[in-house]
């Protein structure tokens, strides 16, 4: 709350949550998603969504890292030289990373064990170093934050549609839980949802819902 | 006839403009053109093309051409089936046998792939297009005689749905729609469409002794850490309950396990003449398969590091479903290259990628499917560069 009410102070022209500022948070949702619109992120969305435990994990880390250093390097942002904000992004970002690796291993072991070094890899994710690139190098510290946690949000949002697809169909179970065993029914599990391919396929299905709802198209 | 024809043309206002059912109107088109030839022609100026020949009399053809390998596959179900029970049987048991297993898979290959076109003809608005009609038959000739029905079901849903409806329906498919089909289940389920499954065995027969269900491909590729030649152990294969079941001759003919239509080389070839006498599918790429798997078996010859490998090129042709593949999978018109050279590269890489998995990939036994698909997606490149080949030549010939 801290933070909240000390960018109140800097800011008095415009409220906490605008209307601009509550697209930051929507449009990465639906018409700026960072999977299907902006197609980012798509390796670690085909190898962490075979179960949605381990999916809603790297979502939430990813969320976290994404908000925290989008608020970091906007803080930053005028006194980082252009030519070599690439590197003192990475190092903001690795700081981030690598708390939340550490915290995971320290919580969830299983889990991070599951995720090995996709975790570490949000490093080198395109949807945080795209925000950074695209948004928190020319806005201030609390849009950005706002940004960050609206597009962690839209890739999480993929990620546990690609998850429940791949968790259900593929060994008929919803965060572990076998709900068709426990309904007493045979299910036989769908391998190809458990390759790489399988959640390919799903992204593409994504895309093509989402598109016939909202008719957006590529220019 | 006219019964049909008039109950057809009595029912037609409902589905015209304004009718109650005009929403189906492409249903009732289909079954319309589907039974009778369109009364619309071109007008008689122009310059249309004037031909009887519409998609669906081409289909019908290809059709045609299929059905050696459906009735060849339906009674050899049934052989098989006796032949592992070490049974004798009259012919008409084992057609009895073939049929109570495929018509059941044909039937809801035909069925779920129906049901996704007509949703889509009615959301669409547009003609239901009869690209199914080949595909609803390939489908189950591409199947083990055992596939549970679900999965055909499910299978084909997928492949219409992925394969050609998001890609814009009939015509516009980048990949085999039988062929998806068929790599869905081998990914999805591949207990029932891998190992040795390809002989309808009821659950709890009781096999001849000595029976065993490996496939000539199988047997060839254990020759790869077992040893020996490839050759005797194929014809040695089937002592004592089928003598000689894997011998050149019999794997030609086709009595042998494997998938419903694909078994026989002989009848495959049987269609690959009617495709060609009624210009229905290139010869060229069924030779250049042909001549693509005989090339690389000629070359794996040569080096022969394995028994495999050493195994004499013919066989290769006869084996597994290359010749289905080449004849029925890699001449579709849709997914083939276009370009006339391009047909021949695109063939001849089919035959060289089948022979190189089969050899080389312990994890499938059999090629000819990936090395389908995988060319499917290069067509596109095929045909660039033979266009941009063929432009760049005659730009140099140019005197201006």
């Amino acid at each position: 709350m801290s933070a909240e009410t000390a960018v109140q102070e800097v800011k008095k022209s415009e409220p906490l949550f605008s209307k601009k500022n509550r697209k930051l948070i929507t449009n990465p949702l639906d018409i700026d998603n960072p999977i299907t619109v902006q197609v980012l992120g798509i390796c670690s969305a085909l190898a962490v969504t075979t179960q949605m435990k381990p999916a809603f994990i790297m979502a939430l880390s990813l969320t976290v890292v994404t908000a925290s250093s989008n608020a970091a390097i906007s803080a930053l942002r005028n006194t980082i030289p252009s030519r070599i904000r690439i590197i003192v992004q990475l190092a903001v970002v690795s700081l981030w990373v690598t708390l939340v690796s550490e915290l995971l291993k320290a919580y969830v072991y299983d889990v991070s064990k599951q995720l090995s070094v996709f975790v570490g890899l949000i490093i080198t994710n395109c949807i945080v170093m795209g925000r950074l690139e695209a948004y928190a190098m020319g806005n201030k510290p609390w849009p950005s934050f706002l940004d960050g946690i609206g597009n962690g949000l839209g890739y999480g949002m993929i990620l546990m549609i690609i998850a429940f697809f791949r968790e259900i169909l593929g060994s008929g179970a919803i965060f572990g839980f076998k709900i068709f065993e426990a309904a007493g029914i045979h299910y036989q599990g769908n391998g190809l949802m458990l390759l790489p391919a399988g959640a390919c396929i799903l992204v593409g299905l994504i895309i093509w819902v989402q598109r016939s709802i909202n008719g957006y198209r590529e220019h | 006839m006219k019964f049909l024809r008039n109950t057809l043309d009595k029912a037609k206002h409902n589905f015209e403009e304004g009718g109650k059912y005009h929403k189906y109107f492409y249903v009732y088109e289909a079954l319309d053109t589907f039974l009778y030839s369109p009364n619309t022609t071109a007008g008689a100026k122009g310059v249309q093309v004037r031909d009887a020949i519409d998609l669906k009399r081409l289909m019908m053809t290809v059709i045609i051409a299929m059905t050696p390998c459906l009735l060849f596959g339906i009674v050899n179900v049934g052989h098989q089936h006796f032949l592992a029970l070490g049974q004798q049987a009259t012919m008409m048991d084992k057609i009895m046998v073939g049929l109570m297993q495929v018509l059941p898979i044909v039937i809801v290959s035909y069925t779920a792939g129906g049901i996704v076109e007509a949703i889509f003809a009615v959301f669409r608005k547009h003609p239901i297009n009869e690209g199914f009609l080949v595909t609803g038959m390939l489908i189950p000739l591409v199947m083990p005689p055992n596939i549970p029905l679900w999965q055909v079901f499910v299978a084909t849903v997928f492949a219409v749905l992925i394969a050609k409806e998001a890609f814009g329906g009939t015509g516009m498919n980048v990949l085999n729609v039988a062929l998806t089909a068929r790599a869905f289940l081998y990914f999805a389920y591949p207990t029932q469409i891998s190992g040795e499954v390809w002989t309808y065995l009821p659950e709890g027969a009781k096999v001849v002794a000595g029976y065993s269900g490996a496939t000539p491909l199988a047997i060839a590729a254990e020759t790869v850490t077992s040893g020996g030649n490839a050759v005797t152990q194929l014809s040695g294969f089937g002592a004592g309950w089928a003598e000689g079941i894997y011998s050149l001759q019999n794997m030609f003919i086709g009595l042998m396990p494997g998938s419903i239509g694909e078994t026989s080389t002989l009848m495959c070839l049987i269609g690959a003449f009617i495709l060609w006498a009624t210009g229905s599918g290139s010869w060229k790429i069924i030779v250049s398969v042909f001549g693509g798997a005989y090339a690389m078996g000629l070359l794996l010859n040569a080096l022969a590091v394995n028994p495999f490998m050493a195994l004499p090129a013919h066989y290769h042709l006869v084996m597994g479903g290359l010749a289905f593949g080449a004849v029925f999978m890699a001449t579709d018109p849709v997914t083939a290259a276009q370009t006339e050279t391009g047909k021949w590269v695109y063939g001849f890489l089919i035959g060289v990628f089948t022979v190189l998995i089969r050899v080389f990939n312990p994890a499938y036994p059999e090629g000819i499917m990936l090395a389908i698909l995988l060319m499917n997606v290069f067509a596109p490149l095929i045909d660039y560069f033979v266009v941009s080949v063929n432009k760049t030549r005659r730009l140099k010939r140019a005197t201006v």
